[in-house]
């Protein structure tokens, strides 16, 4: 057996090390994305973002074993969380430090948790985390959480890659100018203030539900409002509640369409990128670097602008001229 | 692109309860361009080597303080063998007496640094020990 059959069949190092070739991008790994995308398409994907500490790995934790035991599926859902970290800009190395919060399911063979970099990548997550999500969404994790780096400012990029962003707030953060700055409201589909244990708990939830009710009126039933849940990840209180939360996210999504508009939106992103990227390179192909370069310099002389380059070169690879 | 880094796990095996020195390490070989994961205080050889395989690290530092070297470190290797990944470069740095270090090499661990070592020294060894293909 290769190493996609070992991972399907379920051995946990075959999983891990296609996860690896799947992060590295490498020809074998590119090839098991292949392969494993008709099966794809399953999982529950849950974002975890919020600024830096709020508790994204210890929930992370909490949810992970509350799925496990569920009882809602037999046998037992397999859960995964994937949590990405920031690589230096500087060295390229990270500090994967994740993990440490999540102890209580690091033991239990039904849940898989990977570490990331976000290898350069901004936007909360690396560039490689939707495919490794498909990777262990094929091998039959659901739901998979998903933590995005802690930067608590441009974690955009969950929001199209998970179905559901569960976004974390903690008391003590600067509180509701912070938040708007960071767009959490927009991201949300679930809020939950984390740290409910701490004084200040209080303050954060209000200001969240004030800011809610002015970007929800009352009445206005265009968007979903997201639920405001308050929790202690470091005792388990409320996470419950979190986990119906998200339960009732994948079933308001399944009925009204949006499970699929967001599986499509994001499947057409993934083409169009691949594609253009074939295209340049078939272009640079045809063309010869002898072309390419000069195309380049008379750009670069402001003869032609970039947006007249691109349409000459698609006139002469399409082969209309 | 091909993009490959060398994964290191970082681990504390045991009950003392100080980890300054992990987290220097853990530092330094991100500085010197790896990815570390950290798992901190008090991990059991079980959780250390399920950590190793779910994150398929190429390196496993151990650092111990507690003197129960002799018991952590060949059940950890035991089990990564056990785990198919018995190809892991396994490191050992904290308080080891002299008179143990060859036990533990002639148990599969790579090379063991007291509290004086560089980091500098260590990630080059890491380096060295790693198949030429593992490049960053
Ligand atoms: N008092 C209290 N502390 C908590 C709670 N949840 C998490 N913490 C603590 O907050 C700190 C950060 O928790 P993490 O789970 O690592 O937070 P995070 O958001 O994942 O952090 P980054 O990944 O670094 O952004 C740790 O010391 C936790 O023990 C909580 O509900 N109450
Ligand atoms: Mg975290």
């Amino acid at each position: 057996m290769d190493l996609v059959e070992r991972a399907l069949a379920g051995e946990r190092l075959a999983l891990a090390r296609l996860l690896t070739q799947v992060e590295n991008d490498t020809p074998a790994g590119r090839a098991a994305l292949d392969r494993l995308f008709p099966r794809t398409g399953r999982a529950h994907l849950v974002g975890i973002t919020g600024a830096p500490g709020t508790g994204k790995s210890s929930l992370a934790n909490r949810l992970a074993r509350a799925f496990r035991s569920l009882g809602d599926c037999s046998p037992a859902r397999k859960v995964a969380v994937l949590a990405v970290d920031p690589s230096s800009p500087f060295t390229g190395g990270a500090l994967l430090g994740d993990r440490l919060r999540m102890k209580d399911i690091s033991g239990d063979p039904g849940v898989f948790i990977r570490s990331m970099a976000s290898r350069g990548a901004v936007g909360g997550v690396a560039r490689a985390t939707a495919a490794l999500a498909s990777v262990l969404d094929a091998a039959g994790y659901d739901p998979i959480f998903i933590e995005t780096v802690g930067a608590g400012q441009s974690e955009v990029e969950i929001v199209r890659l998970a179905h559901s962003v569960v976004v974390v707030d903690a008391p003590g953060l600067g509180d509701d100018i912070q938040a708007i700055k960071a767009g959490i409201l927009e991201i949300a589909d679930i809020l939950v203030v984390n740290k409910a244990d701490l004084p200040g708990a209080e303050n954060t939830l209000r200001a969240l539900e004030n800011m809610l009710e002015l970007a929800y009126p009352a009445g206005s039933a265009e968007r979903r409002r997201p639920p405001l849940l308050r929790a202690t990840a470091t005792t388990g209180e409320g996470v419950e509640e979190i986990v119906r939360a998200i339960l009732e996210h994948r079933a308001y999504l399944k009925e009204t369409g949006g499970w699929q508009r967001r599986e499509q939106d994001r499947l057409r992103r993934e083409f169009e990128a691949l594609l253009s990227a074939a295209l340049v390179a078939r272009w640079r192909e045809q063309a010869g670097s002898r072309a390419v370069h000069e195309l380049f310099a008379r750009i670069a002389s402001r003869e032609v602008s970039p947006s007249q380059a691109a349409e000459e070169a698609v006139k002469k690879t399409m082969g209309c001229e | 692109m091909t993009d490959r880094k060398i994964r290191v796990l970082i681990a504390k095996p045991g009950l003392d309860g100080h980890d300054r020195g992990a987290k220097y390490i853990a530092q330094a070989l991100r500085d010197a361009g790896m990815e570390v994961i950290y798992t901190g205080l008090r991990q059991s050889p079980e959780m250390i080597a399920e950590a190793a395989l779910q994150e398929d690290v190429d390196v496993v530092g151990l650092s111990i303080l507690s003197g129960a070297h002799m018991a952590l470190v060949p059940r950890v290797l035991e089990l990564l063998r056990a785990n198919g990944q018995g190809n892991v470069k396994v490191f050992v740095g904290g308080i080891i007496p002299e008179e143990d270090i060859p036990a533990l090499k002639q148990a599969g661990v790579v090379e063991v640094y007291g509290p004086g070592a560089t980091s500098e020294t260590i990630a080059a060894a890491i380096r060295s020990a790693l198949p030429d293909d593992i490049v960053i």
